[in-house]
């Protein structure tokens, strides 16, 4: 192809001046923004649009809870006593502890202070581990009574409990942890050993978060094993206040069934034919709505900090790897941010669930 | 060797390293970062769902040609119209022109060199191509017949088709146009270069920015929705389904609380590229500029509110559909406005009969009747006997279809000099401009009149006083066809063998006409003239880049007059 000779003219001073403008580029700025500053307010306005996104996807479950609780609160009072407060104000401890300590690494990583920003991100990290461990405790035990959501509730008040240890349950949602631990055990090990540092560490803090899911699931089965032995004493009032509740709301539910009864003598043979399955297990079915919202929500929310140990991974690699700088820590305070959203959400889960009066 | 000037070489045909020739291989294309090659890209997929959804639509409209069932049977009639409208809606007509025309010329309009998340953009891409793979599925399997609201309990207890994978597409092209929107935000407010204030944004801009206002606050909720909906039909929750103690209606509400702003997700883009295109091929500043751009911010905020009138008939309060029909008849002011404003911009233009403007006339025609019979369903007496009938039909496609669609093809002529640096056939693309239109008319007119006879929607047999009616509409769906393929073929033809286009052919004053045609990868080789976007002074025509030019300001270091005598 013949080559091109250009002409100055008028119009060659738009380029030199554009020209002139590309020597300032840090490595650390992409190259469609023009300075430091541009990028980070972009990333920033970013995730705070992203928070805001996440907010209204709760938000319809917020919906939901709002409009069955304002339908039927008794469902929601009675089915509230099956939830363990204790284990989630310690989970709700756990979280605000993990904010503290993800602020904590954003101002270090503002400082430059990439080791600072490590620990305490590492710190956070499993904080998160050992909330899904306990939440995994609290899970598998409901698994195992039947308060399972909707239509497949399968909660009887007068039947014995057999009370195990170790639920299979709780086996089976440990062993993806217990693969990953044992994963990253091992290339911390084999990594440290050969010189390579970094890598070996990045493995060894993920093998430390996930000691604390194991952490979260030995705090959680104790104080279950706890509470098992005060029930069969008899002298536990939360069990008894369950299990009591949902009795009387059995009786509730057939009176209030009958009461309905009369009044539907004029309907035919379709409307006898509607509301008579609905007699036979009426509590598991409105009980059943409550676990459902729960499970959603809780469950959710629990996805959520599973996307948050992610990301906090990448930037614990980052904060190893010495790649913050006083004017450069945006992707800290970014995941930062999301990570006081995910504490924010069960801040408000907390008090709807579990402490319903 | 040759020798060009400065200016030809910066305005003049396309140079050797623009976006199209700067990396080679399907590789440089599927992971690219460029917004332009994402644009294309999205193009492909957007086009190829028109046609795939437009396929259905005319057998749909060769089934009712006769009165009784001919060669669908009633379930195959359901899976058809379900199909058809499920690929229209979430494939083809939400991403259309804010993931086209939107991802290519908003960064350039600006004067950025990119959008301020590349790899999100990217993302957004893959996950539309995720959520078509899903949509393939739904086709290869046991197929859709929900309708594309996916009203409970029907799907989620009674339908045996392929609900989950459906809705699963669906969520998945939610977060595509999550991505998406929270992408032109950032990119409008951070990325403008020195001068590009707010109301020097060209309107396409402004109506891109209310669109992606109401992608990040709605769509997250048909997320939530969809997700439910699936855990519903797979774990019986019991939240929307009343066998299990849930409410459907409380599925309407969320399902619309969505889908009703995203009404406006596919009009408002629509709406800033009539204006783009209106001023430029009138040649005349557009009329009421802070009038059309604010009119899109209220459009996008009252559109949150009106959710309520798809459920005039599902059985919610007297009272709550009293005050949802006195909102969405508030939406009629903004929208008033800027038809107004379009029709006093074209009073006394210089009015250039080109084809981008025969589609912008037909878009105000078109989108003018759509609306007005907006009301009628808006008003409760009125919408209770024309609900479910093919009015309601009739007026949707004629805002969906005659809007958007028009607008986005209106858009694609205009804009194909930057995209593929060629022009296209003039009388071709006016020719089928005008089978558009006519097609168009011929289709859904006759299903006004036939839905205030009564006609119900949905319905794969008829009486006989409808089959005239149904024939005509058949007809013009077959003209509608001929022409919205005969201008794609126009505009494929013109990329391979178009006449070489200059950096600006149209005159227009907005910044993507600064570039070349088609553009470099950094879009800009030179510092951008920030201008008025509807300075039409601010452009000349030149002879020797056979297209316009920027006008440099002059830069006076002593004033030419003489200096005011000093008062007293």
């Amino acid at each position: 192809m013949a080559t091109t000779k250009v002409e100055r003219d008028e119009y060659s001073a738009l380029v030199d001046l554009e020209h002139n403008h590309e020597h300032d580029h840090a490595p650390f700025i992409a190259h469609h923004f023009y300075t430091a500053e541009q990028q980070f307010d972009s990333g920033k306005l970013g995730i705070w649009l992203f928070l805001v996104t996440e907010v209204l996807f709760f938000g319809g479950l917020f919906v939901a809870y709002i409009i069955y609780r304002y339908n039927r609160p008794e469902v929601f009072v009675d089915a509230h006593h099956h939830l363990d407060t204790l284990l989630g104000g310690l989970n709700t401890i756990v979280l605000l502890f993990s904010s503290l300590t993800m602020a904590w690494g954003v101002r270090a990583a503002q400082l430059g202070d990439n080791k600072t920003t490590a620990i305490s991100v590492l710190i956070t990290m499993v904080c998160a581990a050992l909330f899904l461990g306990v939440k995994a405790v609290e899970y598998s035990h409901k698994w195992d009574l039947g308060l399972l959501p909707g239509d497949m509730f399968s909660y009887d008040p007068h039947a014995h409990h057999a009370h195990h240890m170790i639920s299979n349950y709780l086996v089976m949602l440990c062993i993806p942890f217990a693969v990953i631990l044992v994963a990253t055990l091992i290339a911390a090990v084999l990594n440290l050993n050969t010189g390579k540092v970094l890598i070996g560490r990045f493995y060894g803090g993920l093998a430390i978060t996930m000691l604390g899911f194991f952490a979260g699931v030995l705090v959680g089965v104790l104080w279950m094993a706890g509470a098992a032995s005060e029930e069969s004493h008899g002298s536990d009032a939360h069990a008894a206040v369950a299990t009591d509740a949902t009795a009387r709301l059995v009786s509730f539910e057939v009176d209030d069934a009958a009461a309905k009864t009369p009044a539907t003598t004029e309907a035919s043979t379709t409307d006898a034919a509607a509301t008579t399955p609905a007699v036979e297990h009426p509590v598991d079915k409105k009980l059943g709505v409550f676990f459902s919202i729960y499970y959603c929500m809780t469950g959710l929310h629990a996805v959520h900090i599973i996307g948050g140990i992610i990301a906090l991974s990448w930037i614990f690699y980052r904060s190893l790897a010495a790649h913050w700088r006083s004017d450069y820590f945006g992707p800290v305070d970014y995941v930062g941010l999301y990570w006081h959203l995910v504490d924010l959400i069960w801040i408000y889960l907390f008090p709807l669930m579990y402490l319903i009066r | 060797m040759a020798t060009v000037t400065q200016k030809q070489q910066l305005f003049g045909h396309a140079p050797s390293n623009h976006y199209l020739d700067a990396s080679h291989g399907v590789m440089s294309w599927i992971f690219t970062l460029d917004h332009k090659r994402i644009a294309i890209m999205y193009m492909y997929g957007v086009i190829a769902s028109l046609f795939l959804a437009g396929i259905f639509a005319l057998v749909l409209r060769t089934e009712l040609y006769t009165t009784k069932e001919w060669f669908l049977t009633s379930a195959q009639y359901n899976q058809m119209f379900t199909l058809h409208g499920a690929v229209m809606v979430f494939l083809f007509i939400i991403p259309s022109v804010p993931a086209i025309i939107g991802n290519f010329v908003l960064p350039m309009m600006l004067g950025a060199k990119d959008v301020a998340f590349p790899r999100l953009n990217l993302a957004s891409l893959w996950l539309y191509w995720l959520g078509g793979i899903f949509f393939i599925v739904v086709l290869a399997t046991t197929q859709l017949d929900t309708g594309w609201t996916f009203y409970t309990p029907y799907s989620t207890s009674k339908s045996n088709t392929n609900v989950i994978a459906a809705t699963m597409g669906a969520f998945i092209l939610g977060f595509s146009s999550i991505f998406t929107g929270l992408n032109f935000i950032v990119t409008i407010n951070t990325m403008r270069p020195k001068g590009m204030t707010w109301f020097r944004m060209p309107l396409l801009l402004w109506g891109l920015y209310s669109t992606s206002i109401i992608q990040v606050l709605a769509t997250p909720v048909l997320g939530i929705t969809l997700l439910l909906l699936i855990v519903e039909r797979t774990l019986k929750l019991g939240i929307f389904d009343p066998n299990y103690g849930g409410d459907p209606l409380l599925y309407q509400h969320f399902f619309w609380f969505y889908s009703h702003p995203a009404v406006y997700i596919m009009i408002l883009p629509a709406m800033g590229v009539v204006s783009e295109m209106l001023a430029v091929h009138c040649r005349k500043e557009v009329f009421g500029y802070k009038f059309i751009a604010m009119s899109s911010v209220a459009i996008a905020l009252i559109g949150f509110l009106v959710w309520g009138h798809h459920l005039f008939t599902s059985g919610q309060s007297d009272l709550t559909s009293l005050v949802f029909s006195a909102i969405t008849f508030s939406v009629a002011v903004p929208s008033a406005v800027k038809v107004f404003n379009w029709l006093c911009t074209m009073y006394r233009g210089d009015i250039n009969l080109s084809t981008p403007m025969l589609y912008v006339m037909s878009f105000i025609f078109l989108f003018g009747i759509g609306g007005l019979t907006g009301l009628w369903l808006g008003a409760l007496s009125t919408d209770i006997p024309l609900h479910d009938t093919y009015f309601v039909v009739a007026h949707f496609h004629y805002v969906m279809v005659g809007g958007t669609m028009t607008a986005l093809l209106g858009g694609l002529f205009h804009w194909w000099p930057k995209f593929s640096g060629r022009m296209y056939n003039e009388p071709l693309g006016k020719l089928f401009c005008f089978f558009v239109f006519v097609g168009f008319n011929l289709t859904f007119f006759p299903q006004f009149i036939m839905g205030s006879l009564g006609m119900p929607r949905r319905y794969h047999e008829y009486a006989e006083i409808y089959q005239i009616y149904h024939q005509a509409s058949t007809w013009g769906a077959y003209t509608l066809g001929i022409g919205i393929f005969g201008a794609v073929m126009v505009l494929v033809y013109a990329w391979f063998f178009g006449r070489k286009a200059s950096g600006n052919p149209w005159g227009a004053a907005t910044l993507e006409w600064q570039c070349s045609s088609p553009p470099s990868f950094h879009n800009f080789e030179h510092r951008v003239i920030v201008s008025e976007p509807y300075d039409f002074a601010s452009v000349v025509y030149d002879e020797s880049v056979d297209g316009y030019v920027p006008v440099i300001p002059k830069r006076e270091t002593t004033p030419n007059q003489q200096p005011a005598t000093v008062p007293h």
